[in-house]
């Protein structure tokens, strides 16, 4: 059995009572990780001393009257491609396997200033690069509901750590759908922000124009407490929105009445798992029965969305990840005989496979001659793709849709087949390429795997995903639960 | 140049903007500090870091593509150039590809006395790499990554130059130009100007022949003499009828010859792309116009300046107003004087000759505009002679005192007293009776002997005018 779930936003106010301290709340789930880690392998760095540090600094703080931050003792995982000084980020992979960061990134910093208590890094997929976490250098995670099927990805660590009880809240990043869909595969809240809404200064880029992180909770309210503390305009990103984020907890509880629902039917395609389309299907009338209204509509430009992101995220991901040449940090292979072996042995060692597949896709869509008919192209359906979800946000506050059109599936079922797996996050993709926000919520299961149902927002109107979700879960009495992660756990 | 054939040159400039801080990080730029003592995370191209736009750099950008007669887009961007070099931390340059900063330039300047005009094709902007450091044993490579991320402008022009005698007057107007809006240093011995020239030769009357690429041109001189080596070159290998390759070639200094680098076939293909970290910058004409305003007054217009309110000649003007420095130092030198062609003169002759001999530069002059003022002051008022002012010239320069002092202490003043030089005049007449004898025999030039032998018993300090005419009277009482 696993233990009692709790949120942050419980935690928060117990902590700020008195009536729990956060070191207890860090030990408890320090001893959690101890306890199921070995299974479920969700993290790649544990940092307890850290940790404890941080929270005995709160709990201090509280007992001398000082004011507490919103996440005030509250344990939090980031992924492991958030640069954390002095804490080594591998991004999962062998490339940066030692690489020990002289900075930490945005995120990082303003989770340190609202209290929070980082106790590690999650594990993902190698460069965030990946739908099930099997592209980790170091081993996948594992879904804790059922050990013998993946989290999902890339943040598969950071949705794992949460539904297992070793964090309370994580952060993953999300290019393609990987904050969504491992959150629809362990049944957590998982939210891809719009772009730019979070700073990405510090987060270890794979697809700059797409890149967003977001949080992974038990719940809603904690989904928007944690956005809220990371959210908002930083000088240091360029792309960083001009915005002054609300009070995502002002009126959460607010309703949907009269909220209008698209509901996009490209989203349901041939590969939709029944049970899922059903859950899904019941999650939206259980919004209309609330006094929404959902309608049919049509995004008609989605199956090129894959396209193209399978040629801007490699296309980008070829130039960022130029920096990993041995000279300056992360590893260098040894023995090369000059400048051009060292980058080639240093780079065939460093990265694994699909890494190496994606680079050579985006090195080959930029080439010369190419340049034209694949990135330019990709840039015009991106554009098409956009514009789909303008014409549908005319007429619709929300777009409602599975996250994934599957459940979590096995270790191994499609790691043979990198096409079988893009197809994966034909859901979440095109929201990427728009930049507007997705939340994904649990909905319902299918023989006890998780179905995350997809909610798409307006650029900048997380509140309304927010207000909408949080009627789904005060409707279905939703109560947050934590995922056995395998036998013989201590409880 | 042999024959019939004629020479096509491109020039490619790229000059370090002297910001502050660096384009994209706020890293100080200055130069020859310690080795990697001015980097940070971002220019040293960390994992997860990110670009944010310098503003002073763009200004400094538009200020020099505003100089260069440019049209400044109103919409640009930036793009990824992708290559792999050490001393690249990010394994791409953030440049401008298709929408550079400004286009459509011009620039004049005078050859022979003709005045020519060369179009610009492009100003654009982007960040500089770092130095890669050998070893001298040759075991290791070191990076010094200081000057990464130091913003450069790049200005390309349209292959309109026609010798490399052309080529370096281009270059010559460009710095100035440059200097005049201060944005760079433009110091090729310290690589905030480099310069890379496209070179082709072709029959008259034919199309353009094939561009070969010079690189390593480290001085104005370099770029002529690697222009005319490779101009020779081409000409012989066509001549002999032999093609030339496409091709980057190396100046080699040392052998006075070009060598070839890599074929430009095989070079890299960079894949440029719209760099995704940095959003399109709009740019509005009424901001440029406003930057166009802060534009000093330049050189062409400085020189007409010059020649119109000085009187001075036109070769004189342009000799002057070619550094900024120099101009404003001889307008301050210039302002209290009766004659400023006269101030030109010293300028251009005791003062240039004076920081020539002590391996000065314009920004470098010792003596004050004051004081030079002060001493040419000191001959119009008859206190001393031109010959005088030019003795005591290297003094006031090497301690820039007041000149007036300077020669009151060496007792210099011009002597006025007409008893005194009578006396002189006296003696030398009784000391050369055979000149005396010369002269009345009707040879009138032998008189210059004896104004010489007065002028050196007053070391110099008789008026000549008045000493010969006492000679004459003296000589016409006797």
């Amino acid at each position: 059995m696993a233990p009692e779930a709790i949120t942050a936003h419980k935690l928060r106010e117990r902590i700020g009572s008195g009536e729990v301290s956060a070191e207890e709340a860090t030990r408890i789930v320090l001893d959690r990780i101890e306890a199921v880690d070995g299974r479920v392998k969700a993290f790649l760095t544990v940092t307890p001393e850290a940790a404890l540090a941080q929270a005995r600094a709160i709990d201090a703080a509280r007992r001398r009257g000082q004011k507490l931050g919103p996440l005030a003792g509250v344990p939090v995982a980031v992924k492991d491609n958030f640069c954390t000084e002095g804490v080594r980020t591998t991004c999962g992979s062998r490339i940066l396997e030692n690489f020990v960061p002289p900075y930490s990134g945005t995120a990082v910093r303003r989770l340190a200033e609202a209290g929070a208590v980082i106790v590690g890094k999650t594990n993902m997929d190698e460069f965030a690069m990946g739908s099930s976490n099997e592209n980790s250098a170091f081993f996948p995670a594992h879904n804790p509901w059922d050990l013998e099927r993946v989290p999902g990805g890339s943040s598969g660590g950071s949705a794992a750590a949460v539904i297992a009880g070793e964090t309370v809240v994580a952060y993953g990043s999300d290019t393609g759908g990987s904050v969504r869909q491992p959150a629809s595969f362990c049944g957590v809240v998982g939210l891809k922000p719009t772009y730019g809404l979070i700073s990405r200064f510090g987060l270890v880029a794979f697809a700059s124009s797409l890149d967003q992180i977001g949080p992974l909770t038990l719940d809603v309210t904690d989904a928007a407490l944690a956005l809220q503390a990371v959210a908002g305009h930083d000088p240091l990103d360029s792309t960083s929105a001009r915005h002054d984020p609300p009070d995502y907890l002002d009126g959460i509880d607010r309703g949907v009445k009269g909220l209008r629902i698209g509901v996009p039917r490209e989203y349901f395609g041939a590969g939709t798992e029944p049970a899922v389309e059903a859950a899904v299907r019941k999650a939206i009338d259980i919004l209309t029965g609330l006094g929404a209204t959902a309608e049919e509509c049509s995004l008609p430009n989605t199956d090129h969305a894959l396209s193209a992101y399978y040629i801007i995220a490699p296309a980008e991901a070829s130039a960022n990840l130029a920096r990993y040449d041995g000279v300056r940090y992360g590893l260098r292979a040894a023995g090369a005989e000059d400048l051009t072996d060292m980058y080639a042995k240093t780079r065939a060692q460093g990265f694994g496979a699909e890494v190496k597949r994606r680079i050579m896709l985006g090195t080959y869509a930029l080439s010369s001659g190419y340049y034209d008919a694949y990135y330019l192209k990709a840039q015009k359906v991106r554009t098409l793709v956009r514009r789909d979800f303008e014409r549908a946000f005319a007429k619709y506050d929300v777009l409602a849709a599975p996250t994934s059109p599957t459940v979590a599936f096995k270790l191994g079922e499609r790691a043979e087949n990198p096409l079988a797996m893009y197809l994966a996050d034909v859901c979440t993709i095109p929201v990427n390429l728009a930049g507007l926000p997705g939340l994904s919520i649990p909905c319902g299961d299918d023989r006890g795997l998780p179905i995350g149902l997809q909610l798409i927002g307006k650029p900048l109107d997380e509140a309304t995903l927010f207000r909408a979700a949080f009627a789904h879960e005060q409707a279905t009495g939703f109560k947050p639960k934590l995922a056995p992660a395998g036998k013989g756990e201590r409880t | 140049m042999s024959g019939d054939f004629e020479t096509v040159i491109g020039v490619e400039v790229h000059a370090e903007l002297s910001t502050q801080t660096k384009i994209f990080c706020q890293c100080p730029t200055a130069f020859g500090a310690e080795p990697n003592s001015q980097v940070c995370p971002i220019c040293l191209g960390m994992p997860g870091t990110l670009p944010v736009l310098n503003e002073a750099a763009l200004e400094a950008a538009v200020k020099a593509a505003l100089a260069l007669n440019c049209k400044v887009a109103g919409h640009t961007k930036f793009d990824r150039k992708n290559y792999f070099y050490p001393d690249l931390p990010k394994g791409y340059q953030i440049s401008q590809f298709d929408q550079p900063l400004a286009t459509e330039g011009w620039l004049e300047f005078d050859l022979d006395g003709k005045a020519r005009r060369v179009r610009v094709r492009r100003v654009h902007l982007e960040e500089d790499a770092g130095k890669s450091l050998h070893t001298t044993a040759g075991e290791a490579t070191l990076v010094d990554f200081n000057r990464t991320g130091v913003p450069l402008i790049e200005i390309v022009s349209e292959p309109d130059l026609r010798s490399p005698e052309e080529a370096r007057a281009y270059l010559t107007k460009l710095k100035t130009l440059i200097e005049y809006t201060g944005v760079s240093d433009v110091k090729m011995e310290e690589g905030s100007l480099r310069c890379d020239c496209n070179v082709s030769v072709h029959h008259a009357g034919s199309e353009f022949g094939t561009p070969v690429e010079l690189k390593n041109l480290n001085s104005f001189r370099a770029v002529k003499l690697a222009l005319e080596y490779e101009v020779e070159r081409q000409v012989k290998l066509l001549e002999g009828g032999g093609s030339v390759a496409r091709e980057t070639r190396l100046w080699d200094e040392k052998a006075d010859q070009t060598r070839p680098m890599r074929s430009k076939e095989l070079s890299h293909d960079y894949r440029y792309f719209p760099e995704p970290d940095l959003v399109p910058l709009v740019i509005d004409q009424a901001w440029v116009e406003k930057v166009r305003g802060t534009l000093p007054e330049l050189p062409d217009a400085k020189r007409e300046r010059f020649a119109r309110r000085y009187g001075l000649p036109e070769y004189d003007a342009g000799v002057i107003t070619a550094s900024p420095a120099l101009a404003t130092y001889f307008e301050r030198a210039a302002a209290p004087a009766k004659d400023p062609k006269k101030v030109a003169n010293w300028v251009l002759g005791e003062l240039l000759a004076y920081l020539n001999a002590h391996g000065l530069g314009f920004d470098q002059i010792p003596v004050s505009p004051e004081n030079l003022a002060a001493l040419i002051g000191l001959i119009e008022r008859g206190v001393i002679s031109g010959t005088i002012a030019k003795t005591v010239f290297p003094e006031v320069c090497a301690t820039n005192r007041d000149p007036e002092s300077i020669v009151k202490e060496k007792g210099l003043v011009v002597i006025n007293d007409e008893g005194a030089i009578v006396e002189a005049v006296l003696k030398a007449i009784a000391d050369n009776p055979s000149v005396v004898a010369e002269i009345k025999g009707g040879k009138e030039r032998a008189m210059g002997f004896l104004v010489g032998q007065v002028m050196k018993a007053t070391k110099g300090r008789a008026n000549p005018e008045t000493v010969n005419r006492l000679v004459r009277e003296k000589l016409a009482e006797r």
